[in-house]
């Protein structure tokens, strides 16, 4: 490790999100290095300073008040106890999907597993994409059911024309497709939904002409099936069940057969 | 579809330990009380409407992660994004040009802090107050913000190192 690699370390090292071994090499290296020792030190102050300054903003007592009482308030359910009068209306629309927050909390992969293969940053992509998708209440930039709407709309955008089956007769539903950026291109983006569940299918060409089966792996709680097929690169990802997803990559790679216009 | 009242208290109890948590993002995040209270306010709303999808486990990342969506949208309701939001490639002069030696911050600099700390772009600022103000993991922010934790990584050292650019050039100071 020279002290370019570890300056470029030093941030994480200070985080303690390191790894044991890298972690004692670098504190090797401060022990014997003065200009790698004085960056560390640098950042220590700056961390330092920014821990000990009052920074921290807390939540004045009449927002901690009024939330409360907007709870309290809240219309519930009228099968416990006795019922209240419905007030605040936003409470009333509680449960139900989900899916935004849910998918918020389960992103992000392992620090030392990242950029081990080409293969695992395209996964921490893939999953990056989905879950952007979600949260960003942008799921689709074309919504529509149909593919003669979904297809064309890609026309121009890329560099390649994606299938885009029907596979609402099996239960999956399209819902739109977007544009999103994978594997350092943008890639079309397809939107089925299996219930309340958003599928995102990424396609783009593939860097060879190998098919493979369909392949299937989970990461963060959500599951993944990719393949390659007549030239294409797909990779599926949903909060559905691995089976239900199985079953529709199976389908997908059946009607992906056609090579791509 | 409604909370009743037993996920009302489950509500109640994953998500009001974190309201400290969840002003200080959003405050931070508006750079204005009022609208922190509006956006905590619109979080706790939001975040009981998708109360189903919260499976246990971390409810203060959950819950941060409704608040930053929150105070985006009302970052790009008010047009603030574009004032709030810096050039990157303007502000981050590339190589750590300051002198470590001369970033001395003592109490009477506090206030310079947190000027740094508001003037960082709201994607470095997030992720600054996030690590060393909520004390959270890469993994957790990334969790929050919704990005790769190698973006957390190279947006943090990006961020400390625009603060230290912004706290070094005082000439004069002594130790
Ligand atoms: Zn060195």
């Amino acid at each position: 490790m020279d002290c370019r690699d570890v300056q470029n370390l030093l941030h994480p090292y200070s985080d303690g999100e390191l790894d044991l071994v890298r972690h004692l090499q670098i504190e090797h290296h401060l022990a014997e290095c003065a200009a790698c020792a004085e960056h560390q030190l640098g950042l220590r102050r700056l961390r330092e300073a920014l821990a000990s300054a009052p920074l921290y903003h807390h939540a004045p007592d009449a927002l901690r008040a009024r939330l409360a009482a907007d709870l309290r308030s809240a219309p519930a359910t009228p099968s416990r106890r006795g019922r209240r009068r419905p007030r605040a209306l936003l409470w009333a629309t509680a449960a139900g999907i989900g899916l935004v927050a849910a998918a918020a909390v389960t992103t992000g992969a392992l620090l030392s597993r990242a950029s081990t293969s080409a293969e695992t940053k395209l996964v921490e992509q893939v999953v990056a994409g989905h879950v952007r998708s979600l949260q960003a209440d942008h799921l689709t930039d074309v919504a529509s059911s149909d593919r003669h709407t979904v297809k064309p709309w890609f026309r121009g955008k890329l560099d390649y024309s994606p299938q885009v089956p029907d596979l609402a007769g099996e239960g999956y539903p399209l819902s739109g497709g977007r544009l999103d950026y994978l594997a350092d291109r943008p890639v079309a983006a397809l939107v089925y939904h299996r219930r309340l569940h958003a599928i995102n299918v990424f396609t783009w060409p593939a860097p060879d002409a190998d098919e493979t089966p369909v392949r299937a792996l989970a990461r963060q709680g959500f599951h993944v099936c990719y393949w390659q097929r007549a030239g294409m690169a797909y990779w599926v990802i949903s909060d559905l069940n691995a089976q239900e997803l199985d079953e529709f990559a199976g389908l997908l790679r059946q009607h992906s057969a056609a090579p791509p216009p | 579809m409604r909370l009743n009242l037993d996920e009302r208290g489950r509500f109640e109890h994953a998500t009001l330990p974190h309201l400290d948590a969840a002003y200080n993002l959003a405050r931070w995040l508006t750079r204005d009380d009022h609208a922190a209270e509006d956006v905590v306010q619109e979080a706790y709303f939001r975040a009981a409407k998708f109360f189903a999808g919260f499976r246990g486990g971390d409810g203060r990342t959950w819950l941060l992660a409704v608040v930053r969506r929150a105070a985006y949208d009302w970052l790009a309701k008010r047009r603030a994004w574009a004032a709030a939001s810096f050039d990157e490639a303007v502000h981050d002069r590339g190589d750590d040009a300051s002198n470590p030696e001369s970033l001395v911050i003592r109490k009477a600099d506090q206030q310079l802090l947190r000027q740094a700390l508001e003037e960082l772009s709201p994607e470095f600022r997030e992720v600054t107050v996030l690590r060393e103000l909520e004390g959270l993991s890469y993994q957790q922010i990334a969790a929050v913000v919704g990005v790769p934790v190698g973006t957390v990584m190279s947006r943090l050292s990006r961020a400390r190192k625009q603060l230290r650019q912004r706290l070094a050039p005082c000439p004069g100071r002594e130790e």
